[in-house]
């Protein structure tokens, strides 16, 4: 029961940090990011295979890092200069290609088999109750960190550019903000972000398969912002938490529903998150913790 | 050059398929312009339809796919409603997530009644046709010409009725139709039930060639959005154009490639044609 606990709360953290990740593109410069699963899965396979090579785990971790951030510009390069839907259509095309190559590349991903036996940082000398909680304490700290710097960025009048870029383009070109560089930058960290997720669970499971990374996270993580409060990274880590939860009580739920195959109780816990997300973009688009928006200064008043 | 030529048959027959979901979608974003990812379920939706009413009632193709038509098109117009019309006022992508959602939706609930199996149609084994060093599967040739015909009802239907033209006004200058007295909230269902009707069908025309199950249309949903992107966003004539690009350069590609890397040829053919010409062969504005 513990080490259930544990284990979900890790998770937790993970889902926070790809939450995190989809809140800055999101909630800052108003783009989707469909391939969310794909950039997740491109940190994990990065970091697997960097310690597979016999690189320590920090090193991976920022190899994840580097190469999520690097891959998300090539993919959105072109597209982050077209209409929203662009984006939305070629990142969900990037994350099925991704899944196509950790299918199909056995050389590199040993396909469907998966890789196992990834480093575990510090499980040795742990044990595994110990590294458990030491993997559950890093991975907190590491949302905790991340949420904090997303916090100060929102603040900032970086983040207040991007929000202007989110509210209206054209008036923030105007503006004289460099609309591109600021939607090429807000994209590359996001997908930085989502590859370190990627690489904590790989670290994590010790084992990364192409089943791990569905398009269904997307969705997931799609229903934790909208329900948390877009454009608020506090919303994004609480609706990750409260999303994890929620998969896990219909769990329970669905399992008390007698005389359903496992097909249909897997069906039924589906349904049951589509629906959630649709009744959630109905009523209550802002979420539980709205996104609070700062007063415009008071004009000074000008000396006579 | 036999290799060639039966790359570009083959290319023109899986092009015509995915051109009647292509046609289905790009119907239901040049009027409501949101991209609509629950086209997946519809297709699927429209593939069971056709199955239930083929190998359950023994009914011929044809009839099949008129009830595959009608219940897909139903479907999609309940769902438009009850799910997505209220979100309009929100924007685009906000509608667009919310057909995400629906799509988890519909497809668990076909997956609910009939799991994850396979399912074949009922169809008669027919020996491939050969002409010189060139095959062609009669299968393949029926599909092909049941497309032709539906695509040859559908533009017709936009171009000569009242209601085709009214869609295409809406599509054209939504304030300015409702100016001439078009209501848009009918122009919205009616092209709503055409567009998951025609993607309902287009899941039975691929379905025949293989077989079905609960992600028959997820598979297809990004040949159908590479297709209208290659097309250009929002233009009907330009999904048909870019379905048949889309398949000539798959079969090409797959000489060079292994058949597993399909999807991603439509992919990579997005990303080349954004980058050039980001309107699509034959599409509006795209900044």
């Amino acid at each position: 029961m513990v080490s259930y606990v544990i284990f979900t709360l890790t998770l937790c953290g993970i889902y926070a940090l790809l939450a995190l990740s989809l809140n800055l593109i999101w909630g800052g410069v108003g783009l989707v990011n469909l391939g969310l699963a794909g950039f997740f899965a491109v940190g994990a396979y990065a970091s697997a295979l960097a310690t597979g090579a016999g690189a320590p785990v920090l090193i991976g971790w920022t190899a994840a890092l580097a190469v999520g951030a690097v891959v998300g510009l090539v993919v959105t390069f072109a597209t982050l200069r077209l209409r929203d839907d662009y984006l939305a259509i070629v990142t969900l095309g990037f994350a099925e290609v991704i899944r196509l190559v950790a299918l199909n590349e056995r050389w590199l991903t040993k396909g469907s088999d998966g890789i196992s036996g990834i480093k575990a940082p510090l499980k040795a000398e742990l044990g595994l109750m110990g590294f458990n909680l030491f993997y559950l304490g890093l991975v907190t700290l590491i949302v905790a960190g991340i949420w904090l710097l997303l916090r100060r960025l929102d603040g900032s009048p970086y983040g207040r550019a991007m929000k202007a870029i989110r509210e209206d383009q054209q008036l923030a070109a105007f503006a004289g903000k460099t609309v591109l560089r600021f939607k090429l930058q807000a994209f590359a960290l996001s997908a930085a972000i989502a590859a370190l997720a990627g690489a904590l669970y790989a670290h994590f499971q010790s084992y990364v398969s192409p089943d791990h990374f569905q398009p269904l996270i997307t969705i997931y993580i799609f229903l934790a912002v909208t329900a948390g409060g877009v454009g608020r990274p506090s919303g994004a880590v609480v609706g990750a938490y409260l999303v994890v939860i929620f998969l896990e009580a219909t769990r329970f739920a669905t399992e008390w529903v007698p005389g359903l195959q496992p097909v249909q109780v897997a069906a039924l816990r589906e349904i049951l998150v589509g629906l959630a997300l649709i009744l959630v973009l109905h009523l209550r688009p802002q979420g539980l913790l709205p996104e609070c928006i700062p007063r415009a200064p008071k004009p000074v008043p000008s000396k006579a | 050059m036999t290799l060639l030529l039966q790359a570009l048959i083959n290319g023109l027959m899986t092009g015509a398929l995915i051109a009647v979901p292509a046609v289905g979608f790009s119907a239901i974003f040049a009027v409501l312009r949101y991209p609509n990812f629950a086209i997946a379920s519809y297709a699927t939706i429209g593939a069971f339809a056709a199955w239930w009413a083929n190998v359950v009632l023994g009914l011929p193709i044809i009839p099949a796919l008129v009830i595959a038509f009608a219940i897909a098109g139903t479907v999609g117009v309940v769902a438009e409603e009850s799910a997505l019309s209220r979100l309009r006022g929100n924007g685009a992508l906000i509608v667009a997530i919310a057909s995400i959602a629906l799509n988890l939706v519909l497809e668990n609930i076909i997956r609910f009644f009939f799991g994850n199996d396979m399912r074949g149609y009922d169809l008669p084994l027919m020996r491939d046709m050969r002409f010189g060093d060139l095959r062609i599967g009669p299968q393949q040739l029926q599909s092909l010409a049941l497309a032709v015909v539906i695509m040859a009802a559908m533009f017709a239907f936009l171009r000569y009725t009242r209601f085709g033209k009214a869609m295409r006004a809406v599509a054209d200058n939504p304030d300015l139709a409702r100016l001439k007295g078009i209501d848009p909230a009918r122009i919205a269902i009616v092209t709503v039930f055409l567009g998951a009707g025609l993607t309902g069908v287009g899941g039975v025309l691929i379905g025949l060639d293989t077989s079905i199950d609960p992600l028959t249309g997820y598979r297809v949903l990004l040949s159908v959005f590479a297709a209208a992107v290659l097309g250009g966003l929002g233009s009907i004539p330009g999904a048909v154009v870019g379905a048949l690009a889309l398949g000539i350069a798959e079969e090409l590609a797959l000489i060079a490639v292994p058949a597993t890397y399909r999807t991603a040829v439509g992919f990579i053919a997005i990303l080349i044609m954004l980058t050039f010409r980001p309107r699509g062969i034959l599409g509006e504005r795209a900044v």
